[in-house]
């Protein structure tokens, strides 16, 4: 087609329609084919992955439970200087929400939502529902008072009151063993229920380590891979691939088996004189049983980008190092690491996150010293159902793997990254 | 050059195995005089790219001394052998600038800064690329990087370089300016090249003597001008340039001469490689030694022709005729003027010298 342009450096077919138009006519059809293709998947995984995330990262930093059941109560609160104790029209106003017998759902989810910020709070709230039922007339003030002398303390309206809005970062500060007091000003939580920056740093550290370990091990089985003739290295692939087709569970269970007191490699121990039979080593149920087990598991991870991308390296350039003067431990330091490190990168970001989230490994092996921090989100969901904070610690996970990536994407380059 | 007592590469009964069945390399001896640029040329397979890498160090003979400068190499690794080497795909290191693959010898040298510095540039400037130190080998185009990698090859001033098809990538008109640029720096500094090519229009340009080599075993070392016009044996003259073939059995030698009968017709030839009267032998005649038409009793070998096709090619023309029974036989018709107009169908003479036409041996290629 003929192709004309106009006083305004526009260009124009022949028929004098713009250019770009006409490429965007003639491309739209394939464009939609493409979508459609694509489409199914792109429902799916927003059913399945990006809303429950988004789901979960709302309910990290809301909590509508409060301000759901006592609106009015609230509403006077807000009122209150928050010294000495609040009106009595806030009093009136919580007697009538708990009286109503339609509010009772949300009183319970509210109680709950209260007890995670000071234990007591649930029992508080029953009591106190079946008993100022029974009052009909004020002053609530003392009514209240008299039936828990808790009712008497601003530090109890307080803590209602901070809790009362819609959003809250009450979640992500229990996350990091933090809370509100009753002030309302951040402070550390006692000593005693401290235990998620522990496990976050024992996460970390047990991740870090698995990841080390896994490119230790990794390393010199992938440069076999890459280099060995094809019948060996097939063989050797087959070794490799082997666990991962396996179940995690038989795999992590096969642990166990080796590594228990009586399990076989203490009893090779005790059979070789190496240890005596009342000192076997405890391996298992513990951080080294997690280390060990996690490190088995993730390892292919390690060993597939390293690789995919040690393959690709010609052994001309080690021929090449050695020849202007190179001696092997040089040429392999100098030339040869250099050019896996996207392998590297790729490997130990894959098995870092991987072991950052772990969860069913250590939650059978791990034991006591062993547990990891999404061993507590498990716990958070399904036995104390605080899903609040559950979905906080998750979101602290995501965050840091999201630095990580970006990290990775500066210093590496993303496109660089190679998978098996 | 070969005149030299002393060699500098001496290749010694030198023969190679991969897998204790097959020998790649058959019995291998060469010497090679200092400052020569000696070219391995033969088709894949003939062991000239393993003779090459056990020269450097990553193949080790089966059998065999491998000398240089009269010390034996066997036993000393590749990186002490201090030997320079050009690689197919050039083998520049991805992850180094430009100048930081020239100074790699160098600093596993242990050369100063200032030093290495000054080579690099020195290397830079000779290939004409002083302005490209900070490029990534990415950033440059094939030639480019066929220079850095020689200048690799020669920074760190080694006696010897060796060259494995470095120009099999490129394409045909930068490959020619590059086996200039090569011979050039051959002459400036004097280096031993040995250089290992299937391409023989290379081979006969750059090199002082060449080793053909087919089936691991040298079929002749000779410098391009003989191995063009003296081929010794039907293989070499059918891998060097064109060649027309006869095959027939030898009726009668006298002296250097002889005559064969190629399917009837008697054909006198020079003696080479036959192996005396009444055994095969084939006859090898190159195409621009035939002549059109002859005069009666200018040559010995004269025959009629049927002109079977013409090919065009500018400076000559193509002309495949049919004669002592044989099909395929081309003559060169150079292109001057006032030569003979001929079309196809024509029947014409077709004649040649009995030096021009060699009686070599029997090879089956």
């Amino acid at each position: 087609m003929a192709v004309v342009s106009d006083g305004a450096g526009m260009l124009r077919t022949a028929d004098g329609v713009p250019l770009k138009q006409a490429l965007a006519r003639a491309t739209r059809v394939n464009k939609i084919k493409a979508f459609l293709l694509v489409a199914p998947l792109l429902v799916f995984i927003l059913i399945t992955f990006i809303v429950p995330i988004l789901d979960m990262m709302t309910r990290s930093v809301s909590s509508p439970e409060v301000v759901d059941a006592l609106p009015k109560t609230i509403a006077e609160l807000v009122k209150w200087d928050g010294t000495d104790l609040p009106p009595e029209a806030a009093f009136a106003a919580m007697a009538a929400e708990m009286s109503d017998k339609k509010n009772k759902f949300y009183l319970g989810k509210a109680a709950a939502r209260l007890n995670f910020q000071k234990s007591g709070f649930r029992s508080l709230f029953n009591k106190s529902q079946r008993k100022i039922k029974r009052v009909k007339q004020g002053p609530f003030k003392d009514a209240f008072a008299k039936i828990d002398k808790r009712w008497a303390q601003s530090a109890t309206w307080n803590i209602i009151r901070n809790a009362s809005g819609r959003y809250t970062d009450v979640h992500y500060l229990n996350a990091i063993d933090m809370n509100r007091d009753p002030a309302g000003e951040i402070a550390a939580q006692p000593k005693i229920k401290r235990i998620y920056v522990t496990l976050f740093e024992r996460t970390i550290y047990v991740s870090f380590g698995v990841t080390i370990l896994c490119l230790i091990l990794a390393y010199p089985i992938s440069y076999l891979l890459a280099t060995l003739p094809l019948k060996t290295s097939n063989l050797l692939m087959i070794l490799v691939l082997l666990p991962f087709w396996t179940s995690l569970l038989v795999r992590t269970t096969a642990w166990i088996v080796l590594l228990q007191a009586n399990g076989v490699l203490n009893d090779l121990f005790v059979f070789f004189g190496i240890v005596n039979d009342e000192n076997r080593i405890r391996m298992i149920y513990n951080m080294t049983g997690s280390l060990i087990a996690m490190t088995h598991i993730l390892m292919p991870f390690m060993v597939l980008p390293l690789y995919s991308v040690m393959k690709t390296i010609s052994p001309t350039y080690m021929r090449a190092a050695r020849s202007l003067g190179a001696n092997p431990f040089t040429a392999f330091v100098r030339v040869y690491m250099p050019q896996t490190v996207p392998g590297i990168g790729a490997g130990s970001i894959l098995v870092f996150i991987l072991a950052i989230g772990y969860y069913i490994t250590p939650a059978l092996v791990g034991g006591q010293s062993g547990q990891l921090i999404s061993n507590l989100i498990e716990y958070h969901m399904k036995k104390s159902l605080n899903w609040g904070l559950a979905a906080a610690l998750g979101g602290l996970l995501l965050i840091g793997i999201l630095v990580l990536y970006w990290l990775y994407n500066r210093i590496v380059g993303i496109d660089k990254m190679k998978f098996g | 050059m070969g005149e030299t007592p002393e060699p500098f590469v001496r290749f010694k009964d030198v023969q190679k195995t991969y897998d204790g069945e097959i020998l790649v390399v058959k019995n291998l001896n060469l010497d090679i005089a200092p400052g020569e640029f000696l070219t391995m040329l033969g088709p894949s397979g003939s062991g000239k790219t393993t003779c090459l890498m056990m020269l450097a160090g990553f193949e080790t003979p089966t059998n065999g001394q491998i000398l240089l400068g009269g010390n034996e190499l066997n036993t000393v690794p590749p990186h002490k052998r201090g030997i320079g080497m050009v690689f197919q795909n050039y083998a520049l290191f991805p992850h180094m600038s430009v100048a930081e693959n020239l100074a790699f010898p160098l600093e596993v040298r242990r050369m100063s800064q200032a030093d290495a510095a000054a080579k690099v540039k020195r290397a830079l400037d000779m290939v004409e690329l002083g302005e490209f130190g900070a490029r990534r080998p990415a950033q440059l185009s094939g030639g480019q990087q066929q220079r850095v990698a020689l200048a690799r090859a020669l920074v760190f001033e080694p006696d010897l370089v060796l060259m494995d098809e470095p120009l099999g990538a490129l394409d045909k008109n930068l490959r020619e300016q590059m086996q200039y640029e090569i011979k050039h720096i051959h002459e400036n500094l004097g280096m031993t090249v040995v250089y290992v090519t299937h391409d023989q229009s290379e081979a006969l340009t750059m090199s002082d003597r060449i080793a053909v080599f087919n089936d691991g075993v040298i079929q002749q070392l000779a410098r391009p001008a003989d191995l063009y016009e003296r081929p010794e044996n039907a293989f070499v003259a059918q891998f060097i340039g064109e060649n027309n073939k006869l095959i027939g059995k030898v009726d009668q030698v006298d002296g250097d001469t002889c005559v064969v009968d190629v399917d009837g017709y008697k054909i006198r030839a020079l003696n080479v490689a036959h192996e005396g009267v009444g055994s095969s032998t084939t006859l090898s005649l190159r195409p621009e030694r035939v002549s059109l038409a002859p005069s009666d009793g200018e040559v010995p070998n004269n025959f009629d022709a049927k002109v079977l096709e013409l090919i065009y090619l500018g400076d000559h023309i193509r002309c495949r005729v049919s004669v002592c029974g044989d099909d395929e036989f081309i003559v060169k018709v150079p292109n001057a003027s006032g030569h003979a107009t001929i079309n196809e169908g024509d029947d014409v003479r077709v004649g040649w010298t009995a030096e021009d036409c060699r009686a070599l041996d029997v090879w089956q290629g």
